[in-house]
């Protein structure tokens, strides 16, 4: 890994008037680093995300990413159209819900080729082949191209998700629940293809899940959040194994054992 | 009747508040400006946003023609040519040369519009990116980003769908090499003539309250795909049969009920001049040979 990190937090804090949204986060994140968030409901890990993803503003605290020719450039400093620039070029989102990154209305093929004519490909015949190319790596037949994320089971919507953020090769995805409401042998699958990918492209990932299972199989380091604040971070296999503080040992204890 | 109403209907504050839209849309061609439109004395739809333009330039020298699809003589046309006579008493035309305001629907005259001409289209929904992007907040974004991607998606689809881009009318444009811009419901038969046009184009949309333009000898391109380039209609081994002219915008005209049909020029005085200078066409030979 390298010694510069991509993403760099430093003392973020979001506050709803009086309420704690997140308070005074640091961390620093690596290339090809993936890290998870955790928590419960409402112990400020989406806000979190929001913040360092700039989808919203943070009350204090600065985000610094490391820029395609080194720089580290602090995000909430530089314009808005070279924000939008980078959230549709070097950095991908995922959400929960599909619907909220697809484009429902428009077909499969469209929906991963967008971001490629966003950044001024004019060639219909390379951006369709390259779309063919991404659905074929996330397991969708290539026969959909086609149709709509609409007439997709939910496991094929989010792969196609995945999919449509990853055609311009971004270094930083942040992911927002990614297998919420999947089945577990669908979450399997998806959680085996995002594992693989990041091992291929060298991605790192910031994934907030409140499932620490998946928090296990993706993730190299991982933070635990409650009341919005970070309580214990560390290496995953090390927090999730030797849990420190009560509320880890507590969520660890949580999960279900079949 | 003139009396009774100010001159073009509009009061004058009105006028001076759309003039000064369409001063903002000549400076930044293809941006929209919001202006506040009013209500007019026919619904929306019906080109209450180019009449409102047209009132705000119109002079009491200048010489009026309507169009509505191309023809002078249709309802649209007619309606709005006698809304005009009465509230401004303007001279009106039906020939596009002897025109200084030339308002249209849909088409642009098949003749080469002048330097002293002014071109008003009505517009119904003046936002390239509505239909792929509903929320107001975020097209101005887009427009004030230039992230026009999404237009492109549309074109994908088109190609995706029917093996080319088959959008053929409110073809996207992109303007001086910055706005996308959407050119009302013409023809895209017509958008190669916007380009370096000499006449000063005018857009009106009056229940989406915006006003664009694209000043004279602007470039516009229409936006395309380089394996998928832009073109035009084309109906080859056809010629008007009234007039016999070829390669103009043609309409299709069912003439009885086993099939029969014929086609002729949609622009009906680009028609009637070529008729009058002796031009003619199967349908005008058949007949006078039966005669």
């Amino acid at each position: 890994m390298d010694d510069q990190p991509l993403l760099s937090v430093t003392g973020v804090s979001k506050f709803y008037g009086g309420q704690i949204g997140c308070n005074d986060v640091s961390f620093d994140l690596y290339p090809g680093e993936v890290l998870a968030i955790v928590g419960e409901s409402g112990s400020g890990k989406t806000t979190l995300l929001n913040c360092i993803s700039t989808r919203l503003e943070p009350t204090a605290g600065t985000v610094e990413y490391a820029m395609r020719d080194g720089r580290m450039s602090d995000l909430y400093q530089m314009g808005e159209a070279e924000r939008r620039f980078l959230m549709r070029t070097d950095w991908g989102f995922v959400h929960q819900n599909p619907a909220d990154g697809l484009r429902m209305g428009v077909s499969a093929g469209a929906n991963v080729g967008e971001r490629l004519m966003a950044i001024g490909q004019r060639h219909y015949g390379n951006i369709r082949s390259e779309a063919a190319d991404w659905m074929e790596r996330v397991e969708i037949a290539v026969g959909r191209i086609d149709d709509r994320p609409s007439q997709f089971s939910g496991g094929m919507r989010q792969r196609l998700q995945i999919a449509r953020n990853l055609v311009t090769a971004p270094r930083l995805v942040f992911m927002d629940e990614p297998t919420g409401g999947l089945d577990v042998s669908v979450q399997a699958r998806l959680l085996d293809l995002v594992r693989g990918l990041v091992a291929d492209l060298g991605l790192s990932i910031i994934v907030v899940t409140h499932d620490l299972a998946v928090a296990r199989l993706l993730s190299h380091r991982m933070m635990v959040m409650k009341s919005g604040h970070v309580i214990e971070s560390g290496l995953t296999d090390q927090v999730l194994d030797d849990p420190r503080e009560p509320y880890t040992q507590l969520l660890v204890s949580s999960i279900l054992q079949v | 009747m003139s009396g009774h109403y100010n001159f073009a209907y509009l009061d004058e504050q009105t006028k001076r508040m759309i003039r000064r839209a369409i001063l903002k849309a000549i400076a930044i061609p293809g941006y929209q400006v919001p202006f506040a439109s009013r209500e007019m004395p026919m619904p929306y739809g019906w080109g209450t946003g180019g009449v409102q333009v047209t009132a705000a330039i119109l002079g009491a020298n200048d010489v009026l023609k309507m169009i509505d699809q191309g023809s002078d003589d249709t309802t649209n046309a007619v309606a709005l040519r006698g809304f005009f006579e009465k509230t401004a008493g303007v001279a009106t035309t039906t020939r596009t040369e002897d025109a200084t305001v030339i308002q249209t629907r849909h088409r642009i005259p098949e003749m080469t519009l002048q330097e002293h001409q002014v071109l008003v289209y009505q517009v119904p929904i003046p936002e390239p990116l509505r239909f792929l992007e509903p929320r107001e907040t975020e097209t101005r974004k887009m427009h004030a980003m230039e992230e026009y991607g999404l237009m492109h998606v549309k074109l994908y689809e088109d190609i995706a769908t029917h093996g080319h881009i088959a959008t053929t009318y409110a073809y996207p444009v992109k303007v001086m090499g910055r706005y996308v811009m959407d050119p009302s419901p013409t023809p895209k038969f017509d958008n190669p003539k916007m380009d370096r046009m000499a006449a000063l184009q005018l857009y009106g949309a009056g229940r989406e309250k915006r006003i664009y333009a694209i000043p004279p000898f602007t470039d516009v391109v229409s936006l395309d795909f380089e394996d998928h380039p832009f073109d035009v209609q084309e109906w080859p081994d056809t010629a008007c049969a009234l007039c016999g002219a070829e390669g103009v915008y043609f309409d299709e005209v069912i003439t009885d009920d086993h099939g029969g049909r014929m086609f002729c020029c949609s622009d009906s005085d680009y028609c009637e001049m070529r008729r009058a200078a002796g031009h003619i066409g199967d349908q005008t030979r058949f007949t006078e040979a039966a005669e």
